[in-house]
């Protein structure tokens, strides 16, 4: 048998395809040129879009990241499953669109002198989704629901501030003996606290103190979250659920400000790689995406300038020591030397790149009310911070000759990789330090993290959900479950409980102030920097406002017409045309969808 | 004779499906509780009495042997139990809602796989050392070894986004959503199956009772197709089995990529999240699978060559 010799067809194709990829070639990252440009917004007296700039159809669809366990609000757990519960369901407080906690069911409350007695007055016209009445009774079957240990709620955890709670998931009290009660009549309720919570408002806003239709989880059990079973009292309801597809909501005709929603559809899509939802936005598949890969930056830059949306979100990127163990405890000169000798501007300037903020101290910027600290050395020249971990690592005994080996451990995944190589190399040039990377996959990272034997500088993330620099300092009182540090400082402790007890604001900001000064000047941590919420978003929708909770319900909405797209009445069977190819448009599922939309419009001009 | 050593096979390996599912569930279940960190493990951590909670309601709080014979009576049944991170789902409901849509990309995978690989490698073995036969294997040497999460993004960049004819992701079964993780899922295994199929029919084709058949005047046709391609199947056919398996339980990276609703991705999910029902459950799953191809690949390799017989296995 003669020897067969593809190898020079083999590099042919392998140079053909390297070129096709390679800048050089086709310019696969040019910009579609499908997609028109929507119409200029235009206000009515009333502050809303006047009906002639709308789109016919006001579908929206939403990249929302991985599929969520649940859609029960007291199970659920994580930022997409929020996302979608915050349009099906509303708490006693809301958000308004700028992130701000507002009345909602509630229309208003009292908090007593102690701040310990919230007593919560509801509107007297809501309703559940099947029409039923909805009163206090409600949210108080739905928090001890939420409590009930047979419920078994991972997130539970968020309403230990309620008295009573803890015993009651302990198993110690019976669930009646939570801290929630009718007062004079059924709409009005009383929570009464274990102590001051100032975020507890912010937390009545979130999915686990939603209310849930007691018929409904008695009549279907586990399945009660399900399309067709769920009973909801938010802005839209649940419509179909495509296994790890779709989620699909359409507008409650109950809810209280029904009028005042133009969104009538909203499609969450599910995928688990950022990239898949570039691309989908790309083809005009999707509205809004949950995120953009890490990594390309420039190229969203380039191509997608006016599509890209980048603010300040409530969360924390930083590295954390061990105190508990060598070579760290005991040691601030080293902690403060290694925090010193971080160039923040060259990570976030080379390596996360959409408009982190650097940081030197814990808490993020934007929390209403609180201007977080800083440390002298984060207005030095990086130079002069170098000069200084140079004499605090002597100082600290470490020199050429006795040189600081560590392990610097993070969890796969994101830029971690990468801002952890920065760390070993700006170490090892400015101070000689040895550092070795140990990678580790989340959960066995946090089961390090936790048993404090052999950590020594690690990563951290934290985004907060409440607009309150309480849960950030918080984790860093002695013995808090989320004390992966082993600080323990009691001046600090005793500030907290100060910031705990507190009711004047100024005062309480004052003392999360000196505790955050505190924490810093022990060096516990390395702040890198505050992130960012980053997505893409179509043009057309409007009538969301960037927040730092990145919060961003769908009855804010709404969607532009495009450009040059003539006005016409809109006729039933025929497809909107607003440029976009949305996925499910069926021209049989458009006959009678546009028409009620029209009227709802009339409507509300005349109501308003 | 052969019928009574059929039977007699099919009944030992269905027998030996049980020592080798319980060895598999043992030690799927000893490496699943082994790895550090559990279910209830996350960022934010919780409270004690929430974590005991849940705990209490998975059993998870019972001696681990207990646990272990209870999932064992469980799976007897035929219930893979609920699911730690899907709590409205048991993880029977989790797979049956997964396998459909990658036993649907993955069989149609496999069919393509076998007739065009098939196809491209009779192609080339009967001209083979020419030219077509070098351009063919070479393009499938290209094809085996770039990896599917190479070869997935250019085909969105090419057809979805450059060309706009199919989707980017997404799957609602229609057959413009399977079009692209088909052909990705579908492309090594052409290419693979390519060369296998050139290689074994030129061995084949320069055996003994080829050069009889064609010394009888057979025609070229008949000698290729009914003579030498059984035979020359068999590899294809042993490289078949679990590949097969591999494909319609889903591929993690095609359905990340693609966004389809399979059951890869529970796989990968399963294990991360310390779902320790969800991963028992679709180990189980693949197992059973795995042997039961394996199975179907053994009466394939008798049907295809006379010269195994079931009597030899005894």
């Amino acid at each position: 048998m003669t020897r067969p010799r593809p190898n020079f067809l083999l590099a042919t194709a392998v140079v053909m395809l390297l070129a096709a990829c390679g800048d050089k070639g086709v310019d696969f990252g040019a910009r579609l040129q499908n997609r028109p440009a929507p119409v200029e917004l235009e206000l009515g007296e009333d502050g809303r879009p006047v009906p002639s700039v709308l789109a016919e159809r006001q579908w929206v669809y939403r990249g929302n990241g991985e599929e969520p366990a649940t859609l029960d609000p007291h199970k659920s757990v994580g930022l997409p499953a929020s996302h979608i519960l915050r349009d099906l369901f509303e708490g006693l407080t809301t958000e308004s669109r700028d992130g701000k906690v507002v009345p909602g069911a509630a229309l208003r409350w009292n908090i007593s002198r102690d701040a310990r007695t919230y007593t919560f007055y509801l509107r007297r016209d809501l309703l559940w989704s099947n029409g039923e009445p909805l009163t206090a009774l409600d949210f108080i079957y739905s928090l001890r629901r939420a409590v009930d240990p047979a419920t078994a709620s991972a997130s539970a955890g968020a309403l230990l501030p309620i008295l009573n709670a803890r015993e009651v998931l302990a198993g110690e009290l019976p669930v009646d003996q939570l801290g929630v009660g009718l007062l004079d009549d059924e709409y009005t309720m009383q929570i009464t606290l274990t102590g001051p919570t100032p975020y507890f408002l912010g937390l009545l806003a979130s999915p686990v103190a939603y209310p849930v239709n007691r018929e409904n989880v008695e009549a279907h059990g586990d399945a009660f979250s399900r399309p067709g079973n769920l009973v909801s009292n938010g802005a839209y309801v649940l419509k179909d659920w495509k296994p790890r597809a779709s989620i699909e909501l359409e507008k409650n005709p109950n809810f209280r400000e029904t009028s005042e929603t133009i969104v009538d559809r909203v499609f969450y899509l599910h995928a688990e790689e950022a990239v898949t939802e570039l691309n989908r936005f790309r083809l005009g598949e999707i509205d809004w995406t949950s995120g953009v890969p890490d990594s390309q930056f420039h190229w969203l830059q380039e191509h997608y300038a006016d599509e890209l949306v980048v603010s300040p979100w409530t969360g924390s990127y930083f590295f954390g020591f061990n105190l508990t163990q060598p070579p760290f405890a005991d040691n601030p000169s080293l902690r403060m030397a290694l925090n010193l000798a971080v160039d923040r501007q060259i990570i976030t300037g080379k390596v996360t790149q959409f408009g982190e903020q650097p940081s030197y101290s814990l808490v993020p910027p934007g929390i209403e009310g609180y201007v977080p600290f800083s440390p002298d050395y984060a207005d030095w020249s990086q130079e002069e911070r170098n000069h200084e971990a140079r004499r605090l690592f002597e100082q600290a005994g470490y020199s050429e000759e006795n040189p600081l080996r560590i392990e610097i451990r993070y969890n796969t995944g994101g830029n971690n990789k990468k801002i952890a190589l920065a760390l070993a190399s700006m170490w090892k040039q400015v101070l000689g330090v040895n550092s070795t990377l140990v990678n580790e996959e989340f959960r066995v990272f946090l089961q390090n993290r936790q048993q404090k034997v052999i950590t020594q500088v690690f990563r951290v993330g934290w985004i907060s959900d409440y607009n309150d620099p309480y849960s950030f300092l918080e984790m860093f009182r002695s013995g808090h479950r989320r004390n992966d540090f082993g600080y323990a400082n009691s001046s600090f402790d005793a500030l907290l409980d100060e910031v705990g007890t507190e009711r004047v604001r100024a005062r309480r900001e004052r003392l999360m102030f000196e505790a955050e000064r505190v924490l810093i000047a022990d060096n516990v941590i390395i702040p890198i920097y505050s992130y960012v919420s980053k997505r893409l978003v179509n043009p057309h929708l409007r009538g969301w406002q960037p927040n730092v909770l990145d919060r961003h319900p769908t009855r804010f909405m709404f969607k532009l017409r495009s450009k040059g797209e003539e006005i016409i009445p809109a006729e039933p069977g025929l497809p909107a045309g607003d440029g976009l190819t949305p996925l499910e448009a069926l021209p049989g599922e458009d006959a009678g969808e546009d028409m009620p939309v029209a009227e709802d419009k009339e409507e509300s001009e005349d109501v308003l | 004779m052969r019928r009574e050593g059929l039977m007699r096979h099919v009944a030992t390996r269905l027998l030996g499906l049980v020592p080798t599912l319980l060895l598999l569930i043992t030690i799927a279940f000893v490496l699943i509780r082994v790895a550090p960190g559990g279910p209830f493990d996350g960022e934010v951590t919780l409270p004690p009495e929430v974590r005991a909670n849940l705990e209490a309601k998975y059993h998870l709080d019972e001696p681990i042997l207990q646990q272990y014979f209870r999932y064992l009576g469980d799976v007897v049944t035929g219930d893979f139990g609920p699911s730690f991170r899907y709590p409205d789902w048991s993880v029977n409901e989790l797979i049956a809602r997964g396998f459909p849509a990658s036993a649907t990309v993955g069989g149609l995978a496999i069919l393509i796989a076998f007739f065009v690989g098939t196809g491209i490698g009779v192609f080339a073995a009967l001209r083979q050392n020419t030219a077509i036969d070098y351009s063919l294997m070479g393009v499938a040497m290209l094809g085996i070894s770039v990896p599917n999460f190479v070869i997935a993004p250019l085909l969105i960049l090419v057809l979805a986004i450059y060309a706009g004819w199919l989707p980017a992701g997404g799957w609602d079964w229609s057959w413009q959503s399977m079009v692209l993780p088909v052909l990705t899922l579908a492309l090594p295994a052409v290419a693979y199956i390519a060369r296998l199929t050139r290689g074994s029919l030129i061995e084949v084709l320069h055996s003994d009772y080829i050069r009889t058949a064609r010394a009888k005047g057979l025609a070229e046709r008949v000698v290729v197709l009914r003579h030498a391609l059984k035979p020359a199947l068999l590899p294809v056919i042993s490289y078949l089995g679990p590949t097969a398996a591999v494909m319609i339980t889903g591929s993690v990276v095609i359905e990340r990529i693609y966004g389809i609703p399979g059951l890869g991705s529970y796989f990968v999910q399963g294990a991360l999240n310390r779902d320790y029902t969800l991963v028992m459950g679709v180990v189980v799953f693949y197992g059973i699978i795995i042997i039961l191809l394996n199975f179907v690949v053994d009466l394939l390799y008798a049907w295809l060559d006379p010269r195994i017989g079931y009597e030899e296995i005894r």
